[in-house]
């Protein structure tokens, strides 16, 4: 059948399909939360724009119970270990999305405080730009997401089609 | 200086019992200043929290200005903003610590206790110490973190990060300042 090979059989191919199918509509996210995007993000997550639509609007505050990361804000050098400890504690598989310029560049924060950008302490799967960014932009961002996730390979099941995102 | 402390009672109040400690007063339309020696700033704030003329009983802020880049002389300035409740009125007092090199001052927490988060800040933005303060440690950076970063001769944006940095695409470079 070809499990980990080059060629994958029909049967175990549906089957990561259907993996990434599940996980695509079932994202756990933890909110981290540190700054003003933080009210976009309620926003979103609030009746309004909805993304239990998406199946993604249960937050979890336990990271081992979530598998989005949400890094709603700037996060400072003083922040960026608890950050990373976050992101270790969290379970495979694992997808960090950085919301707002602040976690994607360090936004206009260029001074000794801020970090220039998470991808700089975490790896990072989607970067949703905006000071703050629109709703629409984060239903957008999650969609991608989603599509993402759908490429993503069971490594027991199939052949990793893009790299496993979360490893090191 | 004289015409100024005619308008304002509380200048001439202070001015009568500090005439030598007083280094330069300021006024606009109700906006009152003093300069004190760093030697008797401790007894001029006493002076303005608890002497009746004054009764400055609440400490709005105390922060700091590196003056380096204006060329003055001694480099570092306290400011202290000060409030009447009973006489609806505001102060504004400074003092100059010294020396450039090691700035030092008395410290205000044990005549208003709102000082000492202000004073911590002050130390761990400025580098200046407050003598007698009851816990003088950082209050924002990291205990880690070398330097004061609102020094004016602190790079803007020196960054001394506390996990190992990934290596990114599109390294930019900071802007840089002089």
């Amino acid at each position: 059948m070809g499990v980990g090979g080059e060629t994958p059989g029909f049967l175990t191919s549906r089957l990561s399909d259907g993996i990434a199918w599940a996980r695509k509509w079932s994202l756990f996210p933890y909110p981290f939360v540190t700054a003003c995007c933080g009210m976009e993000y309620m926003s979103v997550s609030s009746a309004h724009y909805d993304l239990d639509r998406f199946g993604a609007a249960w937050p979890r505050f336990s990271p081992r119970q979530a598998d989005m990361l949400l890094v709603v804000g700037t996060i400072s050098h003083k922040m960026a270990p608890v950050l990373r400890r976050v992101y270790d504690q969290m379970c495979e598989p694992k997808w960090v999305v950085a919301f707002g310029v602040c976690t994607c560049t360090g936004g206009f924060y260029d001074n000794y405080a801020t970090v220039q950008g998470i991808d700089r302490v975490i790896p990072v799967d989607l970067y949703i730009p905006g000071c703050p960014p629109r709703p629409e932009t984060v239903l957008d961002a999650l969609m991608k997401l989603q599509a993402k996730i759908q490429k993503q390979h069971h490594p027991l099941v199939g052949p990793v089609r893009s790299a496993v995102v979360g490893s090191k | 200086m004289a015409d100024v402390a005619d308008n304002n009672p509380v200048l001439k109040h202070l001015l009568d019992q500090f005439r030598d400690a007083i280094i330069e007063t300021h006024a606009f339309r109700g906006d009152v200043t003093a300069v004190v020696e760093s030697a008797r700033y401790h007894d001029v704030v006493l002076c303005l929290r608890d002497d009746p003329e004054c009764s400055f009983d609440f400490l709005v802020d105390l922060t700091a200005v590196d003056r380096l880049k204006l060329k003055q002389k001694p480099r570092f300035e306290i400011v202290l903003h000060l409030y009447s409740r009973s006489r609806n009125a505001r102060f504004r007092l400074k003092t100059r610590p010294v020396p450039d090199s090691d700035p030092v001052i008395d410290t205000v927490v044990d005549l208003y206790p709102a000082a000492n988060w202000a004073e911590r800040e002050v130390y761990d933005m400025f580098g200046i110490r407050f003598l007698g303060h009851p816990n003088l440690t950082r209050i924002l950076m990291y205990d880690q973190f070398v330097g004061h970063p609102l020094r004016k001769d602190y790079p803007v944006n020196k960054r001394q990060p506390l996990v190992e940095e990934r290596p990114v695409h599109n390294d930019r470079p900071g802007m840089v300042f002089e």
